[in-house]
């Protein structure tokens, strides 16, 4: 490859960096045939970045010229980072030829706005148009969509992408105002719901528009919102748009800061926490006030993880007994994941638990000893040990993002 | 004692024909002896018989597919306890993870299956030339267990067009575009040299860590050291490693920078005036997009003056219409041609458009029949069919059919229940039928009767012309 080309590539990949998402999942079922290249699966990380953070798309932008100027992004136009251009020729060949070795899934385009957003929006649906008509290509695409952009485009870019997102990056309309001047939540909103009713639509016709949904990613850490607020907004999100999921990216200090923001350590264990609070709230039954009433002031305990944080709270709902509890309560055990449970379900069907058979059907059964009773086992009330906070605190660890 | 030879590596088959052999001889499992290949059997051969399938639930047909990839020797024999017990009695032994034996085995299974899905993501492919001059992919890689063959099928699914080459040290997969062979063991050195895009990979790679973000541990959870040998981008992670805290220290310590000489002023300002100026810009435009609807050639534009005294909006081009490139040519057309004659407006100062822009039809044999375009589909070409009114300027905009209601108002109307005047967005509007539901009426009195109807809300629309103007 020649110089040129790597040293835009080294500019462009270094500016996509700070969006979250990677997946790659959720696509339709396909692949090509003799006359073209590749085929979905269900997500596959092709490498790790020491960041902990999976490699599974080639995520970079079209051009990091940018006419916004949002404080939070080192593309904005008043910051001095080295700028660069592909052409949508380089964008496909070398999606084609990452793609051939297996290093990806597919592509994750973005942009800085050049020109106006309708024609950014334009350039981008090219490449993706070029990747599927002209080389059969049959991996995966996400295109960063730009809600400033006019509606048709969005059309046009459903039509070959397997997930349209929008960035509402920051959660309040008044911090959306302060740092990113260009944007309005309006715009986002609308776009998103315009995205919402065209794939539900297509769905309903059994036409392809974005098939794997659409994402977002929201900014933590960067202006006041508490958690709570945070998850609030999250639970309208995945409600009323439909949403795959919402990234939660923890303001990173940018090599170009700006003036309006604190420069600090990333608050990755809040990033974390709020992951798992978001876990919660999709996929344990959780409501985001009993979420939120775990914590202080609106946020999430640092030293816990919020099921703990949330059990420490509601000590009398403990110990369970396995042999017996519902479904919907053994979730709410810290410890137990929605897989545990599902199999403590299957084997009670059949036998009388016992400690050692959990030990084999939980990850690990020393979380769990001071919340569950087995036919052989009982703890000592969760009301009396005071330490028991102590004992689930686990040394932070970072979220791995998939 | 019975001794079972079995072939090296993931031998299935025969251990299918085994399983049979035993089940059908009812032989415990302590009275088998497992022998995967290269080992000697100490208890003699078992003969060789063909018995008939054993029925097994779907969960352990699953498991006994990966398990028999596992490296551990052990495997054949743990799968057979697990068969005997379910045939014995157990039907239901899968669902008690619980059970020491089956616990055992689906931590097997997961292994193999991670292992599977890490030779999905972590071959890396070079490109390499045959003598011949033949374009061919080749990489190393070593696997856990006995999973070669087993990947196979998502290799050749997803690089079908490619001829490619895996080789590993216990065994070879080649592909060549339209038949799979499976080889003998490779060794390191057979791999190739690295290609032009290594560079670029790695490039790629360092330059998508986030130092300020430095978590090596989960980065080593998920991709384990063991891999790191037979992946290009692996040199970098020391480098980067070890640079990371400054680099973040000094990403933190930066003084906020004076702006340099970058201030694009101009090209803000001149954001706001995206999207199309003109009339023509736009037709351009739609004429470039692909059509909204399955299946249609061209896009079919409005035709006719512009700020007009009045503008039809009919629903889609028909088949003639597309063929042609213009609107109301057809059979529909040509009635709405007679009956705006009849009712006394010049057809050349009227403007003619659709809602939708392209024709949807369904094939029916060399016949293409007109589809309804549904609603979602409506709505797409909403944005086209205002904007195209806002340049066309027209003092009044007659919407003839439902699909017409619909593009111009967003929401779905009944167009009996609101025929005549009514406001479209905003503007000055009047509702009737469209001319294709005279032709699609079978009885001749009522053919008439609508025709009729039809023409007088043409002379209607007349009088509201004349009333604006």
């Amino acid at each position: 490859m020649d110089e040129k080309l790597t040293t835009k590539l080294r500019i462009l990949s270094d500016a996509a960096k700070y969006d979250a998402s990677c997946a790659s999942s959720g696509a339709p079922k396909r692949a090509a045939g003799l006359d073209g290249i590749g085929s979905t699966s269900n997500g596959i990380c092709h490498a790790y970045t020491p960041d902990g953070r999976c490699v599974s798309l080639l995520k970079i932008l079209l051009t990091n010229y940018c006419l916004f100027d949002c404080a939070y992004c080192i593309n904005r136009r008043s910051s001095n980072v080295e700028r660069a251009r592909f052409t949508v020729d380089e964008v496909v060949s070398l999606t084609l030829n990452f793609y051939k070795r297996n290093y990806i899934e597919g592509l994750f385009l973005s942009s800085g706005i050049i020109r106006n957003p309708d024609h950014t929006m334009e350039q981008m649906v090219l490449v993706a148009k070029k990747l599927r008509r002209e080389h059969g290509f049959a991996g995966y695409i996400h295109l960063k969509t730009i809600p400033e952009a006019n509606p048709w485009l969005i059309e046009q870019a459903g039509l070959f992408a397997d997930r349209l997102s929008i960035n509402i990056e920051l959660p309040s309309p008044d911090s959306l105002a302060r740092f990113a001047p260009e944007k309005s939540t309006k715009s986002i909103t609308g776009a998103m719901g315009q995205m919402k009713e065209r794939i539900d639509e297509a769905k309903e016709d059994r036409r392809k528009f974005s098939p794997a949904g659409q994402s977002t990613q929201v900014i933590v850490g960067a202006d006041a919102t508490t958690d709570a607020t945070l998850l609030q907004t999250s639970a309208v999100l995945y409600k009323d748009y439909a949403l795959r999921r919402v990234y939660y990216s923890a303001f990173s200090p940018i090599p170009e800061p700006s003036a309006v923001l604190p420069l600090k350590a990333p608050p990755l264990q809040r990033e974390n926490r709020l992951y798992q609070a978001d876990w919660l709230l999709r996929f344990y039954g959780f409501s985001t006030d009993e979420v939120a009433s775990a914590g202080q002031d609106g946020m999430l305990a640092l030293d816990i993880d919020p099921k703990s944080a949330w059990a420490l709270q509601n000590r009398d709902r403990f110990p369970l007994d396995v042999n017996t509890a519902d479904r919907e309560m053994l979730l709410r055990v810290p410890g137990l994941g929605v897989r545990s449970v599902d199999r403590i379900i299957a084997a009670r069907r059949h036998a009388r638990l016992r400690l050692a058979d959990i030990g084999r059907l939980a990850r690990s059964v020393k979380r769990l000893l001071p919340f569950l009773v087995t036919a052989d086992y009982r703890p000592t009330k969760v009301a009396d040990r005071l330490e028991i906070r102590s004992t689930l605190a686990e040394a932070p660890v970072q979220a791995s993002l998939f | 004692m019975i001794g079972v030879p079995l072939r090296e590596g993931a031998d299935i088959d025969g251990f299918r024909a085994a399983v049979r052999m035993l089940a059908a001889r009812k032989a415990p499992p302590d009275s088998v002896s497992w022998c995967p290949a290269g080992e000697s059997d100490l208890f003699g051969e078992a003969p060789v018989e063909t018995a008939p399938p054993v029925g097994l639930p779907r969960a352990l047909g699953e498991l006994i597919r990966l398990v028999v990839c596992h490296s551990e020797r052990e495997r054949y024999a743990l799968l057979y306890a697990a068969i005997w017990r379910v045939l014995n009695g157990e039907r239901a032994l899968l669902e008690i993870q619980s059970d020491p034996l089956v616990h055992r085995l689906e931590t097997m299974a997961k292994s193999v299956r991670r292992d599977l899905h890490k030779m999905h993501a972590f071959v890396r492919f070079r490109e390499t030339h045959d003598p011949d001059g033949t374009e061919r992919f080749v990489a190393w890689f070593e696997p856990q267990h006995f999973i070669v063959e087993a990947t196979a099928g998502f290799f050749v699914e997803r690089f079908r067009s490619l001829v490619w080459s895996i080789l590993t040290p216990v065994g070879s997969l080649h592909w060549d575009r339209a038949n799979l062979t499976v080889g003998p063991p490779a060794q390191r050195c057979d791999a190739p040299e690295p290609d032009a895009f290594e560079e670029a990979w790695r490039c790629y790679y360092e330059n998508v860590f986030n130092p300020a973000r430095l978590n090596p541990r989960a980065m080593r959870q998920h991709m384990p050291e063991k891999y790191w040998r037979n992946l290009p981008e692996a040199t970098s992670i020391a480098g980067l490693v070890q640079q990371a805290p400054a680099r973040a220290r000094e990403m933190m310590a930066r003084e906020v920078a004076e702006r340099q000489k970058r201030d694009p002023l101009k090209a803000v300002a001149a954001m706001a005036e995206q999207g199309p100026q003109t009339l023509e810009e736009l037709n351009r435009l739609i004429a470039a997009s692909e059509p909204l609807t399955p299946g249609a050639n061209r896009a079919v534009l409005g035709e006719g003056p512009m700020e007009p005294d009045v503008a039809f909006v009919g629903e889609q081009p028909g088949d003639q219409e597309e063929r042609e490139g213009r609107p109301f040519i057809g059979p529909a057309g040509q009635l709405f041609d007679k009956a705006l004659a009849e009712a006394g407006i010049d057809r050349r100062r009227v403007y003619v458009t659709n809602a939708v822009k392209h024709f949807k039809y369904e094939p029916r044999g060399k016949k293409r029949l007109h589809k309804r375009p549904n609603p979602g589909e409506v709505k797409r070409y909403r944005w086209w069919l205002q904007r195209e009114l806002s340049f066309v300027r027209p003092k009044l905009i007659v919407a003839m059919g439902g699909t017409a209601l619909l593009g111009l108002t967003g929401k779905p109307h009944s167009v009996l229940k609101v025929r005549g005047p009514i406001e479209l967005d905003g503007r000055a509007g009047y509702a009737t039928v469209h001319p294709s539901y005279l032709l699609r009426l079978a009885d001749e009195p009522a053919k008439r009767e609508a025709y009729d109807a039809f023409r007088d809300d043409l002379v209607a629309v007349r009088r509201l012309i004349a009333a604006n103007g």
